[in-house]
């Protein structure tokens, strides 16, 4: 479990040192405007990644049906702008029940 | 987040309110983000448990962490079996873009250090969206301050919930929360994508990667690799102060 505790530490000691850049840094520094369009884009590049990964793929393999089919269609509510609550369960719902009826 | 979107574009924005902490419909996107935030919450905290994680580690996790995709990953990646340094990597190259975030509040935040040490941890991209949406500096505040703590307290009371009921849920892929957590990153994603061809032209190649290394390389690297799409990426036309 000490490893566990080393994860949590790290995470939140170098999440916390991030978001203390802004105001440690606010009227001290300014950053390229390149970089900075950069570090959004980045951004992005990353939770897309997530995103895509995390809808199809499960231990390196394919997670199944159900799930991608359940993440479109909360894709389907969030681009008809949905609110975000609707988003989570209709893509959580649709998952549930294809697997009800069962689709894996 | 749509919400705080929707009420940066409605026509004719409000006159500036005195009292812009009782603005009703502020208030009202808050609570529906922060309960949003809070069903992902249960969510985490049912999957780290059902998972095999003991109760303490997502509910200790969200109080120090706190940042929601971070959590997700690091944990799926304990959970894979990636090891413990691949977790954290992983969390900590997520969380990089709250350094830039941090930066594009730093002025609302505030300038004692009580308020910019404690207004720093709630950095994350929807109360960045939502402090960026509002028109004047007062009302930027209250959101962020508002969200913020919303935010702070629904989530951590979610993940308690989530992570107390996670056994007696059993399986939760019977509910379909694992289908939750990408739908988050759609609603968060969507908007910048659909505005902006540059970032498409850097996000899709990137996914489509990861997607194709994912059955050859261990657990967190292929979102890494993902980056690489950064070399397509030219610079969009990108709205001034919009968060990613």
């Amino acid at each position: 479990m000490s490893a566990t505790v080393a994860v949590i530490l790290a995470l939140a000691a170098g999440t916390y040192v991030l978001r203390l850049a802004g105001p440690v840094l606010h009227g001290r520094v300014t950053l390229p405007a390149r970089v900075r369009e950069l570090l959004s884009a980045g951004a992005v590049v990353l939770l897309v990644a997530l995103l895509a990964t995390g809808a199809l793929t499960e231990g390196g393999g394919f997670a199944g049906w159900a799930r991608p089919a359940g993440v479109l269609a909360g894709a389907v509510l969030a681009w008809r702008r949905a609110p975000f609550a609707v988003v989570v369960l209709g893509a959580a719902g649709v998952a549930a029940l294809l697997r009800a009826v069962g689709v894996e | 987040m749509r919400s705080a979107q929707r009420t940066s574009g409605s026509p004719g924005s409000p006159p500036p309110d005195p009292s812009p902490a009782r603005d009703p419909e502020l208030l009202r996107d808050v609570v529906l983000v922060g309960l949003a935030g809070g069903i992902v919450g249960v969510s985490f905290g049912a999957i780290s448990v059902a998972g095999g994680l003991p109760v303490w580690v997502p509910v200790v996790m969200s109080l120090v962490v706190y940042a929601g995709s971070a959590q997700f990953s690091a944990v799926g990646v304990l959970l894979a079996g990636g090891g413990p340094l691949a977790a954290a990597a992983t969390g900590l190259l997520l969380n990089t873009r709250l350094a830039a975030f941090s930066l594009a509040v730093a002025q609302i935040v505030g300038r004692g250090w009580p308020s910019r040490l404690l207004g720093a941890h709630l950095v994350t991209d929807e109360t960045v969206a939502f402090a960026l949406a509002q028109q004047d500096p007062a009302r930027r505040r209250a959101a962020f301050w508002l969200s913020g703590c919303a935010l702070f307290a629904l989530w951590n009371a979610g993940v308690l919930a989530g992570a107390l009921a996670g056994t007696a849920l059993g399986d939760t892929a019977v509910y379909g929360l694992d289908a939750a957590f990408p739908a988050v990153l759609a609603a968060l994603v969507l908007p910048a994508l659909r505005e902006d061809a540059g970032l498409r032209r850097a996000a899709l190649p990137g996914a489509a990667l990861a997607l194709a290394v994912t059955p050859v390389v261990p657990t967190g690297v292929p979102v890494l690799l993902a980056l690489a799409g950064l070399l397509l990426h030219r610079g969009g036309a990108r709205p001034e102060g919009r968060p990613a």
